[in-house]
């Protein structure tokens, strides 16, 4: 693992983005990014397709200049280096491989350009040939290897320069989903062992929590929250974060009490015939309009229908998921919910349902803030 | 014989018919290949027949044996340096449009403002003839043209330079002409690379001239090579620029020339059939070195969609 004391040439000790901004024809893509990655850490850069975390990720790398902004290393701006000189390797999405190159004189290729000595480059190569156990393939053509092994050559390529910071551009989103798993695995277990400073962009919460120490959840280009895994999982900042965090129920209700101050206090959320007891994120006050977000699996189905925060519903979708069942319910209103259960559930049961006070979270809705998934369908059905 | 007997398909002829059309489809033969029978016939009619023809009449001389023709053509320096003369301009000029079109096509393949301007204006020589090129190299570059009058009035030169009705009018008239094809098919083969290799390089710590040289080059090698031998043929069969812009009885006595006035001048028709042989043959030894030096490349996928 990498300790600030003896860093070797090219590390450093942190990494400072300083109000990043990019604007495309007008348009902003990516505005006023501030993050400090600290050395060794695995930063997840997450969100919706058209978030700016690619175009962060292509400033960091130099492949696409600032619009705003400037970003440090240590005390050193790099913003104004071209890539070559930054010295960050990188893994795309399309893997971009030298097709005309073997998997061996693909790897080397980066330490060609460093002209390091020639037994150095031959000896290096032949670790991250190693590294990535792709002995038998080393003279093949990228064209020749199959999906996951042209991964295993980029991340290679990129890892074996031995470089300050690897940043990873959506790298197992081509991949079948037995071998993203695989290559998930494999990716921490690298990070663990080489202890590489890595930026991740993807689109998969599921992947980002997994992997990074810390991520960083992009909407519209703009910076929602930054968190350690377990905070985005328990307390996302907002719905919009909720609902990419895996929130899947969000409801657009009415507070109608309150009872403590800012966050933390119990809510009562009133709408659509129910009545529930939540836990607000942030100061809400009754008689304001709100979210309530709960996860699939904090929706409990109970035997009673008395009590608490009770929700009469009927089953409508069930998916068989091994052990668990996924089913959408739809509530007397309209509203359809999902839930995980082990219960044998079957389409048309009447459910009684319940969530915990600490895991309905309730979030302030903006005025003029538009509602996620009105009830539409509700109408249709 | 008699073994060929025993081993007859055993069921009657009935069913076996689906069964051998079915096999034949399976390797492609089907009624859709009568879809070619057009093409065929033309190529048939208007390429084999006419070269069959000359090649014919190339070995048919009126006096002498099979080969007088060819014995004519070789034997003559004056006939034979032309072979020299038509390569020596072919082959530079279709060089220079290829490595020409390289650097600008490079600056060309991304998006930016104008570029549609600008490839209009590189392409619109294609539509010109090359009678209305030769006709403006005569009145630019010509000894009263406004190039040797610029060159005179500002005093780098004391006479007109002679840039037409020689070899360089003969040059240029084909760069002009030949350049836009080239470009268009390059610009075509560096668009289909994909720009993420050479991003993926530059990440590597690549500066542009090694990217250039290590990435894109090895890629495009195998559509230089295609494009050196397309922009060579178009060269290599000069005639009407020879001739107005040329010296056409000496310096630019191209090929094509002999072999028109074999034809027309001293109505041989077995000497300019003979000629034309000759030149084929130059053009495929030509292509042949080009494709050979290409097939040694790497020539797979570069990466790029579509």
């Amino acid at each position: 693992m990498s300790s600030a004391g003896a860093a070797p040439p090219g590390r450093f000790g942190e990494l400072r983005l300083d109000g990043v901004g990019r604007r495309f024809a007008g348009k902003d893509a990516l505005v006023e990014l501030d993050l400090t990655i600290r050395a060794g850490e695995f930063i997840a850069l997450l969100g919706p397709s058209g978030c700016g975390k690619s175009t962060a990720l292509n400033c960091l790398a130099g492949l696409l200049p600032l619009t705003t902004g400037s970003i440090w290393q240590d005390e050193r701006r790099i913003d104004t280096l071209p890539a070559e000189k930054r010295g960050f390797g990188m893994v795309f999405q399309s893997y971009a491989l030298f097709p005309h190159m073997s998997v061996r004189r693909n790897i080397a290729f980066g330490l060609q350009m460093r002209k390091l000595p020639r037994a150095e480059v031959r000896r290096r190569t032949e670790e991250g040939v190693r590294l990535v156990q792709l002995e038998e393939h080393a003279d093949k053509l990228p064209g020749q290897l199959s999906g996951g092994q042209q991964q295993r050559v980029a991340i290679a390529r990129a890892v074996v320069l031995e470089p300050s910071l690897v940043l990873m551009d959506e790298p197992l989103s081509n991949l079948d989903a037995k071998l993203r798993l695989e290559m998930r695995t494999e990716i921490r277990r690298l990070h663990q062992s080489l202890g590489l400073t890595t930026v991740y962009v993807t689109h998969d919460q599921e992947e980002a929590l997994s992997l990074a120490d810390r991520l960083v959840v992009l909407r519209h280009g703009r910076v929602q929250q930054v968190g350690t895994p377990e905070q985005l999982h328990a307390r996302p900042v907002n719905w919009h974060v909720a609902d990419f965090m895996g929130f899947r129920n969000l409801m657009e209700l009415e507070a109608a009490h309150v009872s403590g101050t800012g966050v933390d206090a119990e809510v009562a959320v009133r709408g659509e015939g129910l009545t529930l007891l939540g836990t607000a994120t942030a100061a809400v006050s009754a008689g304001d309009r709100v979210v309530a977000a709960v996860r699939p699996e904090d929706v409990l189905v109970v035997e009673d229908a008395g009590g608490d925060n009770r929700i009469a519903a009927t089953v409508e979708v069930v998916e068989y998921q091994g052990r668990e069942l996924a089913v959408e319910v739809r509530t007397a209103a309209g509203r359809a919910l999902h839930l995980r259960t082990e219960r044998r559930l079957a389409p048309g049961d009447e459910v009684a349902l319940t969530v915990e006070r600490e895991r309905l979270l309730v979030y302030p809705l903006a005025p003029g803030e538009q509602a996620p998934a009105p009830l539409v369908d509700a109408v249709t059905t | 014989m008699s073994l060929t007997v025993e081993r007859t398909d055993p069921t009657p002829t009935g069913p076996r018919d689906p069964g051998l059309s079915h096999r034949l489809a399976e390797r492609g033969i089907d009624r859709t290949l009568l879809l070619l029978l057009p093409a065929v016939l033309f190529v048939a009619l208007l390429f084999v027949y006419p070269f069959g023809y000359g090649l014919q009449l190339s070995f048919a001389p009126a006096e002498g044996g099979p080969l007088a023709s060819y014995a004519a053509f070789f034997s003559d320096p004056y006939q034979r340096n032309t072979i020299w003369i038509t390569l020596g301009l072919a082959l530079p000029a279709a060089l220079l449009n290829v490595l020409a079109s390289v650097p600008i096509a490079y600056k060309m393949r991304g998006r930016f403002r104008g570029k549609r301007l600008l490839t209009i204006v590189l392409v619109v020589p294609i539509t010109l003839g090359t009678v209305l090129t030769a006709q403006g190299l005569l009145n630019f570059l010509g000894p009263a043209g406004w190039f040797n009058k610029a060159v005179v009035g500002l005093g780098l030169a004391d006479a007109p330079v002679q840039l037409v009705n020689n070899y360089w009018g003969v040059f240029f008239s084909l760069v002009i002409t030949g350049f836009p094809f080239a470009f268009l098919l390059i610009l075509s083969y560096l668009s289909g690379i994909d720009p993420t290799l050479e991003q993926a390089a530059a990440t590597l710590g690549a500066d542009w001239t090694q990217r250039f040289r290590r990435i894109t080059l090895p890629l495009l090698a195998p559509g230089l090579a295609t494009t050196f031998c397309l922009a060579f043929v178009l060269a290599f069969s000069v005639f009407p620029s020879a001739v107005l812009v040329g010296n056409p009885a000496g310096e630019t006595r191209v090929l094509a020339l002999a072999a028109y006035q074999a034809a027309y001048e001293q109505y041989d028709y077995s000497l300019a059939s003979a000629i034309a042989m000759v030149m084929g043959a130059v053009e495929l030894l030509v292509i042949a070195v080009v494709l050979l030096w290409r097939s040694r490349l790497y020539a797979g996928s570069t990466g790029g969609k579509g």
